[in-house]
């Protein structure tokens, strides 16, 4: 019987070294690690992990390549079902996705597939570096054409697809640059903004045409898109933040989470004033919720020059929806873990900006509908929280726009666009998936509704 | 890229450019507005499209300089580039015949009701507009607006053109008249706004008001153009951005336009460095 062997484990720069710029933090798996991961991989005859990945990657095929070490293959095996390895690498949450059916997992360690599919997109990144992507457009073009609202993971994924099957896409992104929240939303050191522009490049050179500074519902209707295009997939992502709807919230310096994160990210204003946007980030920041943004924000803040850095929650740690990766990293880092804590109120200063949050002291109750642990008041229990920056994270909405200029379009209470498992809207030949149908989901599960909608457009537009 | 077909300073420190933008020009509504950015590394800024031709596909954008984006706009020429420009966005104002509509416009705000006054005089209404400036060089648009409204009066601060005094002292006397009012619109700075639906409340004169707030993207994600209205927050990106007078919290939306002011002058220097 063969020797157990133990899972690789990517290096990771030191907290105190990281923490001072915005590169990423681990350094990816060597060539020698990557094989021996690859090899730990028992080649299932019914392989779970594929069942537990949203975009259905031939997970032991493209492992089989790594472990003969030819990884341009391994490489374009993933790429026959996703267009973007590089960023599901680096941004998905493995552990509760393919990885957690790994049947390694159930007796040790579930072989690294994130890792390893970070590293074989890695590899091709590097071979490619100077030259412009060597995909050809399909050869089989077809005269149909498809509008894809959104340039994020959803319209990205949708749009590389369907100019796979050879239709005409065009993408609409309202923002001045593509990649939706890979690019305004999360930080460059969890996914360099350069990877973000490669996948974009590669799903250009696949023929699809991309357009920027185009709000659709505005400058066009859906049904005025339906008139020149067979399809239309809209993929226009989340949109108005949550907020806790307590009292001082609109206070200066209460962000939230998508202007904060959006003034960073997308206009760089930490290169203030060469990057014209400004922000305002004090010593003490607290950033409210539990979730991967949290973590981003509050790991930003950090490295913006703040000194101390708070995640308030209102639920212990093991309940945060955080990605355990992102709340270990964090940890290391030296933000601060203020959980059972609920801001209840904001106050100014006398120049109007935020100095204090009230909070109350936590304690958790019965399991609500979500599963979780309920949090309730401790009575008499308030008490000050002395900040200068409060960022609130606690999730947002689906955009409205789209569907407030889209009479027919049927949405939820909650704002999310209705879909059938084919990703078909209530109006003929419109699609949607992603976040404008989730609420705020993973990339990858919005990757995985943009490939659903394409396979149906096809269909549709096959038949 | 867009390029500036044609560009005329209207007063000191007020520019008109007329851009090629045929998008836009074929879905815009009055009230309406779009975001800007000059150069790459500028900000995103939000300005009121004053006018648009369809038949050559251009808008034209009037802006005062109040900071470094604007400024670096301005330093644009006819002939050059803007480097992204994004609309129409918010919802239009609401159009139809309402009878007596008093749309009010204070300083760079002249301009931005052009539209308004015209959309509302072509669904029947008795427009009376009424515009007011520090000085008669601010009062922009006033020729055109004449032709466009059943009646215009122009006030300035100093008396050099029209009534000496505010927009806000001839609506008082418009409404002591008791000519039925039934729409007030009014533009412009909020201490002006502010001032209108102050005169208006006590007589029940419904007062829409068309909001500035700070804007990132524009487009419903980040919520920066939070204001408070009626008890509620509100989004004037994708809910505005224009607002029911009477509810809106000035108060709020005054501090919410601050907290940058100290910086800006920082960045102001910094782009008349690179004009240099």
């Amino acid at each position: 019987m063969a020797e157990k062997k133990i899972r690789q484990h990517m290096q990771n720069r030191s907290a105190q070294e990281r923490i001072k710029d915005f590169k990423e933090v681990p350094l990816g798996f060597t060539p020698e690690q990557a094989i021996a991961e690859a090899k730990r991989c028992i080649q299932c005859k019914k392989p779970l992990c594929v069942s537990g990945c949203p975009v259905e990657i031939d997970i032991p095929g493209f492992i089989k390549f790594v472990a003969q070490g030819d990884f341009e293959s391994a490489v374009q095996k993933i790429k026959e079902t996703n267009a973007l390895p590089a960023v599901c690498g680096r941004v998905c949450p493995q552990e509760d996705q393919c990885e957690k059916q790994c049947i390694l997992g159930i007796k040790g360690e579930a072989v690294a597939i994130g890792n390893l599919e970070r590293f074989v997109a890695d590899y091709e990144r590097s071979k490619i570096k100077d030259q412009s992507s060597k995909q050809t457009p399909s050869s089989k073009s077809k005269d149909q054409k498809i509008a894809v609202i959104g340039s994020g993971p959803a319209g990205l994924t949708c749009a590389g697809d369907l100019a796979r099957k050879g239709y005409q896409v065009t993408v609409f992104e309202s923002l001045h640059v593509t990649g939706g929240v890979l690019t305004y939303g999360i930080p460059e050191f969890r996914l360099p903004k350069a990877i973000v522009n490669l996948e974009v490049e590669y799903i250009k050179s696949l023929g699809v045409e991309v357009k920027v500074d185009m709000l659709i519902g505005n400058v066009y209707t859906i049904k005025e898109l339906l008139k020149d295009y067979q399809a239309v997939f809209i993929g226009s992502g989340a949109g108005l933040p949550k907020f806790m709807k307590v009292p001082g919230e609109n206070l200066d310096g209460v962000y939230s989470a998508n202007e904060y994160l959006f003034r960073i990210n997308m206009m760089k204003a930490w290169n203030f004033p060469a990057n014209l946007t400004p922000i305002k980030i004090g010593k003490r920041v607290a950033v409210v919720g539990g979730g991967n943004v949290a973590m981003d924000a509050a790991r930003v803040s950090l490295r913006l020059g703040a000194e101390e850095v708070y995640i308030i929650y209102r639920r212990t740690e093991k309940e945060m929806p955080a990605r355990l990766e992102e709340v270990h990293r964090a940890h290391e880092e030296g933000i601060i873990f203020k959980t059972l804590i609920l801001p209840v109120k904001y106050h100014a200063n006398a120049d109007g900006w935020v100095e204090f949050a009230e909070c109350l002291q936590m304690e958790l109750g019965e399991p609500d509908s979500s599963g979780r642990c309920r949090p309730v008041p401790v009575a008499g229990s308030e008490f000050r929280v002395s900040v200068d920056t409060v960022v609130v994270a606690i999730g947002n909405s689906p955009n409205p726009l789209v569907p407030q200029r889209t009479p027919d379009l049927k949405v939820e209470k909650w704002g999310g666009v209705i879909v059938n498992e084919q990703g078909l809207a209530s109006i003929p030949g419109v699609y949607a998936g992603g976040d404008i149908v989730r609420g705020a989901a993973t990339v990858i599960s919005a990757m995985g509704d943009g490939k659903v909608a394409a396979k149906a457009i096809d269909q549709q537009l096959s038949a | 890229m867009v390029k500036i077909l044609k560009k005329e300073r209207l007063a000191e420190n007020i520019s008109r450019i007329i851009v090629a933008a045929p998008h836009i020009a074929k879905a815009a509504k009055p009230g309406q507005f779009i975001v800007i950015i000059p150069t790459e590394n500028a900000e995103r800024i939000p300005l009121t499209i004053a006018d648009k031709d369809l038949e050559k596909g251009t808008i034209s954008i009037i802006f005062q300089i109040v900071g470094a984006t604007t400024k670096l706009l301005d330093s644009i020429p006819a002939g050059g580039e803007i480097a992204h420009l994004l609309g129409p966005l918010g919802v239009p104002s609401h159009i139809e015949k309402f009878g007596t509509v008093v749309v009010i416009g204070g300083g760079v705000g002249i301009a931005e009701i052009y539209p308004v006054v015209k959309g509302l005089k072509e669904a029947g209404n008795k427009v009376v507009t009424i515009i007011g400036a520090r000085c008669k060089e601010m009062l922009v648009y006033q020729e055109e607006l004449r032709i466009a409204s059943s009646e215009l009066k122009v006030t300035t601060d100093n008396g050099a053109c029209g009534r000496k005094g505010f927009v806000s002292d001839e609506l008082k006397d418009m409404i002591a008249t008791g000519e039925k009012i039934d729409l007030v619109i009014a533009v412009g700075p909020v201490p002006m706004m502010r001032v209108c639906c102050d005169v208006t409340k006590p007589h029940g004169i419904k007062t829409m008001v068309s909001l500035n707030p700070i804007m990132l993207d524009a487009t419903g994600m980040c919520g920066v153009c939070r204001v408070s209205v009626g008890g509620q927050t509100k989004f004037a990106c994708v809910e505005g951005p224009e607002f029911d007078g009477h509810q809106v919290d000035f108060a709020d939306l005054v501090a919410r336009l601050k907290p940058y002011k100290d910086v800006e002058k920082k960045a102001f220097d910094h782009v008349c460095r690179l004009l240099k």
